[in-house]
């Protein structure tokens, strides 16, 4: 058994375990019934369809609003290509040309079997499965040969809204000592049901996730991650209406790092929890086989609900979104686990509170890179003190053996980060972590002190929800407002018409090979 | 301005305070101590330093010092720096428009609509346009309020109604005229690029296209907006930080009562 610095007790863990499992496994036996626009989509761009027609729409867009208006969607999108493939010859991005111009009705190509349409395909299925496979290779080698930064990882985010910016203050930040760039989406972007195309200069408070916008910024941290001498990864944001195309992209594209969320959808974009499931799994299918690192976004939760109360919503969401990882396929050493350090500064002892929750986190889910997020919601216009505030979260990092570190800003509450206030908290993060950095392995916590009081309380109040969760099932907890406080209901918010029953006759190739080519 | 008098070089400038000349204060008097930091797009050198110096002596310091410089990524160069101020303010002469109204505590406020209103007020909040941020309008409008001070749906004589993030403007409208709403709080959180501006200014303009704008008390919040800004744009009053909803709800009360009693 685990030893604990916080005397935990691990069949409780054990138990809260394989309670997430059984509410996973129930919204997984709903999620395999259905596709949606999205996934479709996704398979479009797998096919190598890319680009825009005449009035700007994507092609995969054209593509599946043809097969949606025509009520076909069901039988799957590779269904029609296979079929238009043999019958006119083309590859699958002209014929989504054709459709786009009116040129081809992708529903009345005469039918093939499936024996025949699965071979019509296979060179393009190939052709995407290597291409991402390559990236993640590239990765793997440059790791191996050349290095990365040490756990916790420094992340820092940019935001100037132009990609072309963004690249200046990203490697700005890699010199700094910066290990993954988080590029921040422009406003919006997450209730839009396509992927806009093309390069952003003009964004709010980011760029839209493009894949030509990925393309940019992985390029330019490759030339400077080959000047530092270490890997500095890429993020973006796998969330939204178009996870698992975003996802797509970002694996095309060798993207290293996606926040990757539904329940935050759900929770904080009103997106159609439905919808946004059905979107996830096969989006974490995708991660999981291009070696991407998710996100999840359990610390928001704190933003909107106290710290402390709520501290238990944080631990039973991490132990769901840790079986529907597993069940996508996406193994532990890519799961970056949320949680955060948010409790109010006021608070007597609230470091004791924060070291125990973060110490707890580390002992429940060892192998995963958590990601630790900063104070924000407590964070004002005085910089001074919120630069002390970012200090303690950066001790309580080092200390409980974080994977990722996302960096407070000192101007939280006033701006998007200059590339000076990014200095200043990467500076703060090398020095405590270089300064505390054996303190986890010196320091051991009173029995029954504070400390482990508190991680027991909340793995004991986190096995409670679960079990409160199971009786429900995950969809009617949300709309009772479990996590947050923020209710949803399950047919309401956004993109709910987007989801679609899928046909017997059904298939997605790509689950099977990506779930099964694991290393 | 006779800048030996300021001057920190020579002793004795004036050490009396003098409102109508108000300047920066470090550790004595009218000193015009300042600290400030930026970056310039320069590599660093002592070229750099100079640019920093003269730069603070154009912004009105004397006695310029880059106290901590650093370059921050090759080009870019990082200046911490103090210096005196030479400028002064006449702060007797200052006006700032502030919201016109007693702030009274929750049940003063209820009784005041029994006695000058008569009936129950509706007022609808929502955080409207791309604007996803919640936790400014949940604190004033939500029944268990923010910071020890109950939100306006445990009034008993106030019928509240929020409706969330992102609402678009026309649905809130619609909501206003299906509940005949008396007062509509708008909550604007994101500011990059003056999006706030924009979506304000077509609230107003839409209300104003349906005949609705003076039937209705329209305030907007936010911890970049003010009063003044509220004005501005064609609303009645607006709150920032450290706003609640005794201070609303108290506005909203009087402004009523006001109106109703010039009938
Ligand atoms: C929590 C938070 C979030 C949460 C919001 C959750 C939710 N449901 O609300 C999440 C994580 C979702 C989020 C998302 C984003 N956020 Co945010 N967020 C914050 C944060 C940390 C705290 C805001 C907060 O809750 N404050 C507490 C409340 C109580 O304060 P308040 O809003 O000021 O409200 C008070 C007063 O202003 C007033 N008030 C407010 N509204 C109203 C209305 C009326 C009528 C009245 C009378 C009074 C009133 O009363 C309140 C009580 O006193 C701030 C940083 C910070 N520390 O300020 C960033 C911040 C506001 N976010 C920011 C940004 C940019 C975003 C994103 C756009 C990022 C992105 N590109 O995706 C997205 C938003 C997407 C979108 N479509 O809007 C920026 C805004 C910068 C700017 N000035 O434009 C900030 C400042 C962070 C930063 N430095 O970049 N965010």
């Amino acid at each position: 058994m685990q030893k604990s610095k916080l005397g935990l007790n691990f069949h409780k863990v054990a138990k809260a375990r394989q309670i997430a499992g059984n509410i996973a496994g129930e919204v997984q036996k709903f999620v395999g019934r259905y596709t949606t626009v999205a996934v479709e989509r996704t398979l479009c761009r797998l096919m190598g369809i890319d680009g825009i027609d005449a009035n700007e729409a994507p092609l995969p867009n054209v593509m599946v609003d043809a097969l949606m208006s025509n009520g076909v969607l069901n039988q799957g999108v590779l269904y029609y290509i296979g079929n238009a493939i043999l019958e006119t010859g083309l590859t699958p991005q002209e014929i989504a040309v054709k459709v786009s111009t009116g040129a081809l009705d992708i529903v009345k190509v005469k039918t093939h079997s499936d024996n025949e349409i699965k071979e019509a395909l296979q060179p393009y299925i190939d052709a995407s499965i290597e291409r991402i496979k390559a990236n993640r290779k590239r990765r793997e080698e440059f790791i191996t040969n050349i290095g990365e930064g040490a756990k916790p990882y420094i992340y820092v985010i940019v935001a100037t809204g132009n990609i072309y910016e963004d690249v200046v203050q990203a490697q700005a930040a890699a010199r700094q000592g910066a290990d993954i760039i988080a590029v921040i989406r422009t406003t919006g972007q997450s209730l839009l049901d396509y992927v806009p195309y093309g390069a952003t200069t003009e964004g709010f408070g980011g760029t839209y996730a493009t894949q030509e916008n990925f393309r940019i910024m992985r390029s330019a941290l490759n030339d400077v991650s080959a000047e530092v001498g270490r890997y500095v990864r890429l993020c973006n944001y796998c969330s939204g209406l178009c996870m698992p195309e975003i996802a797509v992209m970002g694996a095309l594209e060798g993207l290293d790092v996606m926040l990757n969320d539904a329940l935050y959808g759900i929770l904080f974009r009103d997106i159609n929890m439905q919808r946004t499931m059905v979107d996830q799994y096969f989006s974490r299918v995708i991660n999981g086989f291009a070696g991407v690192i998710i996100n999840t976004g359990e610390d928001n939760y704190l933003t909107t609900a106290d710290a402390f109360e709520e501290a238990r919503t944080v631990l039973a969401s991490d132990l769901i979104n840790e079986q529907l990882a597993l069940l996508a396929g996406l193994p532990e050493n890519q799961m970056g686990l949320g949680h955060a350090f948010e409790m109010n500064p006021d608070m007597e002892n609230g470091f004791l509170y924060e070291l125990a929750q973060a110490q707890m986190t580390r002992e429940i889910f060892p192998k995963a890179p958590l990601k630790y997020m900063p104070p924000t919601k407590f964070m004002t216009g005085n910089i001074f003190k919120g630069q002390i505030q970012n200090t303690l979260f950066n001790e309580i990092s080092i200390w409980t053996g974080q994977g990722i570190q996302l960096l407070g800003m000192i101007t939280e509450a006033v701006h998007t980060p200059f590339m000076s206030d990014r200095y200043l908290a990467i500076e703060n993060a090398r020095y405590v972590f270089s300064n505390m950095k054996s303190i986890g392995e010196e320091v051991e916590f009173k029995n029954g002190g504070i400390i482990q009081s508190r991680a027991q309380q909340v793995l004991d109040q986190a096995l409670d929800l679960l079990m409160q969760i199971e009786k429900e099932g995950l969809f009617n907890a949300l709309e009772k407002g479990i996590f947050a406080d923020v209710k949803r209901p399950k047919t309401g918010g956004k993109g709910l018409n987007g989801v679609v029953e899928t046909d017997a006759n059904y298939r997605n190739p790509f689950i099977d090979l990506m779930k099964g080519e694991k290393k | 301005m006779s800048s030996g008098l300021y001057s920190m070089n020579k002793s004795g400038f004036d050490q009396t305070l003098d409102l109508t000349k108000v300047k920066p204060y470090g550790d004595t008097m009218n000193d015009g101590k300042t600290q400030l930091s930026f970056t310039l797009p320069v590599p660093c050198n002592d070229e750099a330093i100079e640019a920093a110096k003269q730069l603070m002596r154009k912004m009105g310091f004397e006695n310029p010092q880059v106290v901590y410089y650093k370059e921050l990524t090759k080009g870019f160069t990082f200046f911490n720096c103090y210096g005196s101020c030479v400028h002064s303010v006449d702060y007797t002469s200052i006006r700032v428009p502030k919201v016109e109204s007693t702030v009274m505590d929750m049940h003063e406020t209820d009784e005041f609509i029994k006695t000058h209103i008569g009936r129950k007020i509706v007022v609808i909040g929502a955080s409207t346009g791309t604007d996803a941020h919640t936790v400014g309008i949940d604190a004033i409008m939500n029944m268990k309020g923010y910071a020890g001070h109950y939100g306006l749906e445990r009034y008993e004589m106030i019928e509240a109604l929020n409706m969330g993030s992102q609402v678009l403007n026309e649905d809130f409208i619609a909501k206003a005229i299906e509940l005949k709403a008396d007062a509509l709080l708008v909550s604007q959180t994101v500011t990059q690029k003056d999006v706030h501006i924009q979506n304000l200014t077509e609230l107003v303009e839409m209300l104003e296209a349906e005949g609705l704008r003076d039937k209705i008390i329209l305030i907007c919040g936010g911890p970049r907006l003010s009063h003044e800004l509220a004005k501005e744009l064609g609303y009645d009053a607006g709150f920032s930080m450290n706003s609640y909803a005794d201070d609303v709800a108290s506005y909203i009360a009087q402004e009523m009562g006001n109106r109703k009693a010039k009938g």
